[in-house]
């Protein structure tokens, strides 16, 4: 198992912070809008630096995903900045509608997705976001796994022309890609090369993956661990190569199961390749308050669980 | 500069247009379509500085329209096409099968002079704010035009941004507001009735212009150059516009019953006896 190591925690959030600086200094089309959360969506430099260019909406996110789809049509490259839960189900119309068929250059940033928003409970932790957007003809995708690859996303979605919905979070977790690792859309990064299961994470679950593949190690099980960073379009051959390789596969995601990464991931095995899959993911269920980590071991998003699920599919190959 | 004559000329043939090209498919929207007919004549072929022989989406320098209420296909279908954005001919696909004309407006087929699908109400005020605030940043003093129907008035989204627009001084937007009384299930006193929208949007901040006729030609012109006058001085401007639903066809006249229902072979010739040919059928 290869080793990775970090020197500190960071929040994915500052990491879209940080990218969306960056933007704002690079790149004069590119505006941002937030719906009264620039503190916890980290787009105060921004906001100071290019006071011109940030609209604050208030607390009216279906006026802002209009808004932010108007601006395309005068060459903008819109940025829109609220929690996930009301970057997606509060608004899925408007961006159906005005961005997804209008076909708009619009950057839907959304953070606090997941359980890991923590204690202020289910009512805020929205575990179908990926589903919903995923769903929308068009739309892409992304769901990055520490700081330092959410700031290369951030950076990255500018060059795509096309509605984009990149996903982060709120708690600070292992920063470990490295700085300069290039960001690529739909490309899967294989984090360690195994030959006795395929381990498919995104988001917070990556960290979760790999200390899971620390453990299978000891075991003697040697996992492939990929980090599949772009939900839509999947890295289908990234996908069918390592399942080809390894005949059995597990998915991990903060996520429904319905409508996640292993739905994906398993629609296309079903249809190309069919391999036994266990999926670590939310099982039709709410969130509820609690800290972060005491939410990822009740709802069995922890690496143990990722590890019973490689024990289990393992048992299941042909 | 189209005289008020020519632009007259032009309404019975865009009436025409729109009770032949709903009922060659049995389905469309004539009503509001019908009542609208003298705004959209006037707003095309007079007030709008575009250029429909070369659409571009992003639309610098010139006025640009958003359809709220994108129901109203048909006559927005009629003077693009007359007003030179794509051939008449192609009125004939109206929401047939692999059309660029669907049911509703939509850029997703790419028919030219058409910039954001709409539909599903209450969504084209908050592009329309988009776009102008685009038009800022780039320095553009071309100006931004909404219609909107009045039971869209309902949809939450619209006090949304009816509220960001004056917070935030849009003042090169001209937002209409089609007063036609009706809506699906009835008259909207009926249904939900909004007491003066007047007073509403006065309250959050617009400068509010009335319009008594909005089915007489040199009325509208005259509203839509006193609104474009109002521009530039810190406020978005409101034109609060009474039309009457299925204007031109007497048999629609008034009613919400023609919302959303093709006239049949006969209505058809009667209609057409009330709109003269002025300038050929498609």
């Amino acid at each position: 198992m290869k080793k990775y190591t970090y020197t500190e925690k960071k929040d994915t959030r500052s990491g879209f912070g940080a990218g969306l600086s960056e933007l704002g200094k690079s790149n004069p089309n590119v505006v941002a809008l937030c719906a009264d959360l620039t503190g916890s969506l980290k787009m105060d430099a921004f906001a100071k630096d290019h006071p011109e260019r940030f609209f604050q909406v208030g607390i009216a996110e279906a006026n802002m995903i209009g808004i932010a789809a108007g601006l395309t049509i005068g060459g903008k490259i819109p940025f829109t900045g609220t929690f996930a839960n009301f970057s997606t189900g509060r608004v899925y119309d408007q961006i159906r509608q005005s961005v997804a068929y209008s076909g708009k250059n619009v950057k839907i940033c959304a953070s606090h997705a997941g359980l890991t928003l923590g204690e202020d409970g289910a009512t805020h932790q929205i575990l179908e976001d990926l589903g919903l957007m995923k769903m929308l003809p068009g739309m892409v995708v992304i769901n990055p796994c520490d700081y330092n690859q959410t700031k290369a996303a951030t950076i990255a979605i500018a060059n795509y022309e096309g509605p984009v919905y990149l996903r982060f979070g709120r708690p600070s977790v292992p920063n470990f890609t490295p700085a300069d690792q290039k960001f690529e859309i739909g490309k899967a990064v294989i984090l360690n090369e195994g030959v006795d299961v395929s381990i498919f994470a995104t988001g917070h679950l990556v960290w979760k993956a790999i200390e899971a593949g620390e453990q299978l190690a000891a075991m003697g099980i040697n996992a492939e661990i990929i980090n599949i960073h772009t939900i839509k379009p999947l890295d289908n051959s990234a996908v069918i190569t390592s399942a080809k390789k390894t005949r059995c596969v597990v998915t991990a995601e903060e996520h429904q199961m319905n409508g996640g990464l292993g739905d994906s991931i398993a629609q296309l095995l079903a249809r190309e390749l069919p391999t036994p899959i266990e999926m670590v993911a939310v099982h039709d269920s709410f969130g509820e308050s609690g800290t972060p980590d005491q939410l990822m071991v009740k709802y069995g998003l922890d690496a143990v669980n990722i590890v019973e699920a490689v024990k289990k599919v393992i048992t299941r190959k042909g | 500069m189209a005289s008020i004559a020519e632009l007259e000329k032009i309404v019975p043939q865009v009436r025409r247009d729109i009770v032949r090209m709903i009922h060659a498919v049995n389905s469309g929207h004539p009503g509001a379509s019908l009542g609208c007919t003298e705004y959209f004549v006037s707003l095309y072929f007079e007030v709008l500085k575009h250029n429909a022989a070369k659409f571009s989406m992003n639309g610098n320098g010139e006025d640009l329209f958003f359809l709220s209420n994108g129901h109203l296909s048909s006559v927005f279908y009629s003077v693009l096409a007359r007003s030179g954005y794509f051939p008449i001919k192609e009125i004939t696909t109206f929401r047939k099968l692999n059309s660029r004309l669907q049911g509703h407006p939509t850029t997703h087929e790419g028919l030219p002079g058409v910039r954001i699908a709409s539909g599903s109400l209450g969504q084209g005020l908050s592009v329309g704010i988009g776009a102008a605030l685009a038009k800022k940043l780039n320095n553009d003093n071309q100006l931004v035009y909404t219609l909107h129907g009045d039971g869209e008035l309902q949809e939450g989204q619209v006090w949304e941004a009816a509220m960001y627009a004056s917070a935030k001084k849009v003042d090169n937007l001209i937002a209409t507001v089609d007063m036609n009384g009706q809506q699906i299930d009835g008259s909207t006193d009926q249904v939900l009735p909004m007491g003066s929208l007047k007073a509403k949007f006065e309250a959050f901040g617009w400068d509010v212009l009335d319009l008594e006729k909005g089915n007489d030609i040199t009325s509208v012109l005259s509203v839509l150059k006193t609104a474009k006058e109002h521009t530039g001085k810190g406020k978005p401007v409101m034109i609060l516009m009474k039309t009457e639903m299925g204007h031109g066809v007497d048999f629609m006249m008034g009613s919400h019953k023609w919302h959303g229902v093709s006239p049949n072979d006969e209505q058809l010739a009667q209609a057409l006896k009330q709109n003269v040919e002025t300038l050929g059928d498609y």
